[in-house]
């Protein structure tokens, strides 16, 4: 193999952090001295101790593949399998703890929708903030800032303030700068889960002209069909390891198995006192409110919601995201669709909400629930997924007549015969 | 992080490694990134007196309300001696200076916590969001500086030709501001004890140094550890170089000035480097 030809060259990649320290953001000094007086005192005690096996665990560990010129791959997984921390690796963001990789050519992430972007500055200025962040020069952003406003179709608001632009013009305009940056390698994490479909269908077609131009793409999303559709190669994550690593399509089916061994009804977070609220817990419970990972179709589904708020907040809500184990979206909700009086004041304490899904809508399949606090500009106090739970289809209708059915709904529609007239005798 | 961009064609090659100990300062990176400290400094001055009605004549209102309130108190209730140089004049001319370092410490030390979301998504030296936050304030010091000489003006005193050596003391500030923010920037990340401590420091700074007051009235044993403060030379060189004191600042406590400064710089890069590697991680 032409050694020329390898664009990324990973060996034995590993990533380790401390436990909790994600967790706890950031020290203060007193914890320090408390902790380093606790950890005297445990070495004391047990002067042999290893402290690097009880304190630390790896995101990655032992990660290696090569990557060729010109191939598109997807980095797939669960979350927390360590897909992100490899792109941040591999973009230079935090540095690994073992291992190494040989990089050859310029790397370009795409950015999570609107880091860089001031929301003051108008939109032509920052195409050219984003774009020096991104790592291009101004001769570069000059030239292809005509492209650029084109793309992102928003040259009538090229000089307003992008805090008044609605997301959509965000995102596009997010998207658009960094796919004008041409780097030899593009990193692309997780930005189509926004943007209407037509303009997902844009992007797509452009990371598709970038592959043929001879760049090569890393793309990590849960979005299995775009996955499949922009990439030729899958390297799927799990716990930190490489679990396989060649087509995507037999990529994407393990994912999917590896989603159903994730059941559980009922997932359990350390509360964050540092953000104003925080998930604490997410359950999913039956008609009868017991507990359970298992549904049949006709049964309602509930998602219960224990939070903290740490601090009084008005104007919070709770948006609830429904997505399929193969990273369609079903559904967005949020607690005050049904005109539920908005909650202008949230004392601090423990809070438990619950959302009721009708039953007899979802077809059979693994669902989870991605569950938001937040303002509904934006502002995001605290994200949490759910484990998967499991909807069976007990349908007697799709079972007699079909098998089982395709599509992410069943729904028994309301049919009507409206007109009837026997035909003409024909004598 | 041994990054080449393009040149001529040439493809970059980058090696990605655990990273141990001390590492080199990477001044060609910094260079090929240089655009980037220009696009920060733009920006933090394009949004910094958005929705103030004032607008950017807070960069000289701050400091020469500060000038009044000190002219009242030092100048007419304490009788604060000031080379027989008009109190207004003889402060306001260590207020710009002092502003300038002021701020772009506190900037360069709340930089990297204030951009920590580009911090944990985007690859660029880290190094040049503390050099931009003090760069930045610049801008607000040529026009203090402007009022500084209006305000000469006012009292009819004209500058020597010690003038030319104005730039070395601004530089002098300059390197002094970044010195300190580099570590303030770099031990911010980890404890954020650095935010309720700033003021504290930035306030005892401003008493160790001679705005109020002419530095002679430090006793004389006191001189050594006094001038290790570089901010006094800063202020003592300004109104030598502006006003015309009789009284250069002296070639040992000039000495001594820049070399503490210097090494505050050079081992606060160091420091800065040597966390750089944890700072998308404990942020």
């Amino acid at each position: 193999m032409n050694n020329k030809s390898i664009v990324i060259d990973a060996k034995n990649l590993g990533k380790q952090y401390r436990i909790g320290a994600q967790r706890a953001k950031y020290k203060s000094l007193r914890d320090e001295i408390t902790r380093g007086a606790a950890s005297l005192a445990s070495r004391l005690r047990h002067p042999r101790a290893n402290r690097n096996s009880q304190n630390y665990f790896w995101a990655l560990r032992d990660i290696s593949f090569e990557i060729l010129r010109g191939e598109t791959v997807g980095v797939i997984g669960r979350n927390g399998s360590g897909k992100s921390t490899l792109l941040k690796l591999i973009s230079g963001i935090t540095y690994p703890s073992a291992g190494y990789a040989t990089i050859r050519g310029r790397v370009g992430s795409l950015l999570e929708v609107g880091t860089g972007f001031h929301p003051e500055l108008t939109g032509r200025e920052n195409i050219y903030l984003n774009g020096a962040i991104i790592g291009m020069k101004k001769v570069e952003i000059d030239r292809k800032f005509d492209d650029i406003v084109s793309f992102a179709e928003i040259s009538r608001f090229l000089d307003t303030p992008v805090k008044h632009y609605s997301s959509g013009m965000y995102v596009r305009l997010a998207f658009a700068v960094a796919a004008h940056l041409e780097p030899e390698i593009l990193l692309v994490d997780e930005v189509l889960a926004v943007g209407d479909a037509a303009f997902q269908k844009k992007c797509l077609g452009k990371m598709e002209g970038v592959v043929q131009e001879g760049r090569t793409i890393l793309f990590v999303s849960h979005n299995m069909s775009a996955v499949k559709q922009l990439c030729t190669r899958g390297i799927l994550l799990n716990s930190g390891t490489v679990a396989y690593d060649g087509s995507i399509d037999e990529a994407v089916e393990q994912y999917v198995t590896i989603a159903q061994q994730d059941v559980a009804s009922e997932t359990v977070f350390e509360a964050d006192p540092s953000q104003p609220m925080s998930i604490t817990r997410l359950s999913t419970r039956n008609e009868q409110g017991d507990k359970t990972a298992y549904f049949s179709s006709k049964e309602s589904i509930t998602v219960e919601i224990e939070y903290r708020v740490h601090e009084p907040l008005r104007d919070d809500h709770i948006f609830i995201i429904l997505d399929r184990a193969d990273g369609l979206l079903v559904l967005k909700t949020s607690d005050d669709d049904n005109g539920r009086e908005t909650r202008m004041d949230l004392a601090t304490g423990r809070y438990i909400s619950r959302a009721t899904f009708p039953g007899g809508i979802l077809n059979e399949g693994y669902y989870r629930f991605r569950v938001v606090l937040g303002k509904r500009k934006g502002v995001k106090h605290d994200e949490k997924t759910s484990a998967y739970f499991e909807v069976e289809d007990t349908n007697d209708y799709t079972r007699s007549v079909f098998g089982k059915r395709n599509g992410a709904l069943l729904l028994p529609l309301r049919w009507d015969d409206c007109f009837y007239e026997p035909f003409d005798e024909l004598t | 992080m041994n990054e080449k961009l393009p040149v001529d064609g040439r493809i970059p090659v980058r090696y990605i490694k655990p990273v141990k100990g001390w590492v080199a300062i990477d001044v060609r990176e910094l260079w090929v990134y240089r655009e980037l400290i220009y696009y920060f400094v733009w920006r933090d001055i394009k949004v910094r007196y958005k929705q103030t009605g004032l607008g950017i004549a807070w960069a000289v209102l701050q400091p020469f309300m500060t000038m009044v309130v000190f002219t009242i108190i030092f100048g007419n209730f304490a009788r604060i001696p000031s080379y027989d140089l008009p109190y207004p004049v003889f402060s306001f001319t260590a207020l710009v200076p002092w502003t300038f370092f002021a701020n772009g410490l506190q900037n360069a030390a709340s930089s990297l916590v204030s951009n920590a979301n580009l911090l944990t998504k985007v690859y660029f030296p880290r190094l040049i969001m503390p050099m931009s936050a003090v760069v930045g304030g610049v801008i607000d010091f040529v026009l203090a500086f402007g009022m500084l000489l209006l305000l000469m003006l006012v009292y009819q005193i004209t500058p020597t030709a010690n003038v030319l050596w104005l730039p070395v003391f601004l530089l002098l500030a300059l390197v002094s501001a970044l010195a300190v923010g580099l570590w303030l920037a770099a031990v911010n990340v980890q404890y954020r004890d650095v935010r309720y401590t700033l003021p504290f420091l930035v306030q005892l700074w401003f008493f160790a140094t001679p705005i109020t007051y002419p530095s002679s009235l430090v006793p004389e044993i006191w001189r050594p550890l006094y001038s290790l403060n570089p901010m006094v030379t800063v202020i003592e060189g300004f109104r030598w170089a502006l006003l015309g004191t009789n009284t250069p600042p002296a070639p040992e406590i000039v000495l001594l000035s820049s070399l503490s400064a210097l090494v505050l710089l050079v081992t606060g890069m160091f420091y800065f480097r040597r966390m750089e590697a944890t700072f998308a991680d404990v942020i």
